[in-house]
């Protein structure tokens, strides 16, 4: 006899579990793109760009 | 005592990832997310495609988290009604308490992503959606009065206006439009659905038109509501996300949709009865077809208009 049997409930809380690591690490993802893409347009510059060039 | 003897049944509190998923009501999220793309994407300015695509999801989000809050608040009516006892709630793999925290949070975090990914604007708009829907909508009117599914239809109008608020980081005209254009159409469409879908609302006491006023007065409602509908979808047209292929489309629509309104309106439920509502149930797949058909034609005027050929 197998000492560890598989329920309907052990198969619902794996699938819950899986499903919400795997949203997690999408969100992570989501951060991190969005992130990069505010940075690489100069979302959060601070400094005006007419300023920062009349600086140099 | 051995592992096996332990509880092993299904119980509330045990629910699977596909029943939180469920609790979002991905149907409706379907026409939110298909709507918010059309609104956005029909905007004079252009959206990064990433932010474009996070904007999607938290607005999607943000729907899906009210219909979560929206079965939290109804989970007494729909124990009652035979269409919505097998809900995660009624059905016993959620409890309410679940799903309140769990619309509680996405509503959070979907207006703060939204307004942190775009503008407060959008954001802003978004909350007041959830807002509107749960507490409106769903805490207030959808048990008080027969108009219900007419003032709660503006909820499901937003999204529009919040993927054009997602670009333009505003409110305009056009975003206007394209609201009123769904909040007129969704009450001959749940009407004309209501007609042949004989729900148990009576037992639930939710006041539906069919209920309280009568079958023959809500074939009265769909005609007017029809006619009230045409000058704003033939309207949308004069503005700059419209444009002859919209105006010849819209026209089409609209003539089929008051035909078959018109045609609601001078059966009676004998008549009705003896065809099993086939009428009915023709209006109803035409209504779908009608803000379907209207919110591509806004597509392709502004897909086209990207070549120097759509609109005006």
């Amino acid at each position: 006899m197998a000492l560890k049997v598989e329920h309907e409930m052990h198969r619902r809380r794996l699938g819950r579990n899986v499903g919400l690591g795997l949203v997690l690490i999408a969100f992570v993802a989501l951060v991190f793109g969005l992130t990069l893409v505010k940075t690489k347009r100069g979302d959060f510059n601070t400094v005006p760009p007419s300023q920062a060039e009349g600086s140099n | 005592m051995t592992d096996t003897s332990i509880q092993t049944q299904v119980q509330q509190g045990d629910a699977g990832f596909s029943d939180f998923f469920a609790l979002l009501k991905p149907r409706v999220m379907s026409l939110v997310v298909f709507t918010a793309l059309v609104g956005l994407l029909a905007a004079p300015v252009p959206v990064h495609p990433f932010i474009g695509f996070t904007a999607i999801l938290f607005i999607a989000l943000g729907g899906g988290a009210s219909g979560a809050l929206n079965m939290w608040w109804d989970a007494d009516i729909d124990r009652i009604m035979k269409r919505t006892q097998s809900r995660p709630i009624p059905a016993g793999r959620v409890t309410e308490g679940e799903a309140m925290g769990f619309g509680a949070f996405l509503s959070v975090l979907s207006v703060t992503m939204l307004w942190l990914a775009t503008n407060w604007v959008a954001a802003a708009i978004l909350g007041f959606t959830i807002f509107f829907y749960v507490v409106v909508y769903t805490m207030w009117l959808k048990r008080s009065t027969p108009q219900n599914i007419v003032i709660g239809g503006a909820a499901g109008a937003f999204p529009p206006m919040i993927g054009w608020a997602v670009a333009t980081g505003g409110v305009s005209v056009e975003s206007v439009l394209m609201f009123t254009l769904i909040f007129m159409w969704t009450p001959p469409h749940f009407w004309a659905l209501a007609l042949f879908m004989k729900a148990d609302y009576h037992e639930a006491k939710v006041p539906m038109l069919t209920v309280t006023h009568g079958r023959k007065a809500t074939r009265s409602h769909i005609l007017v509501y029809t006619i009230l509908l045409a000058p704003i979808a033939l309207g949308i047209a004069a503005t700059s996300i419209g444009g002859p292929i919209y105006l010849a489309v819209s026209l089409i629509l609209n003539a089929l949709f008051l035909k078959g309104a018109v045609d609601i309106w001078r059966r009676d439920e004998t008549t009705a009865e003896s065809d099993s509502y086939r009428t009915e149930k023709k209006v109803f797949g035409l209504s779908l077809l009608y803000l379907f058909g209207h919110f591509c034609a806004i597509l392709l005027e502004s897909g086209l208009r990207a070549y120097g050929v759509g609109g005006w």
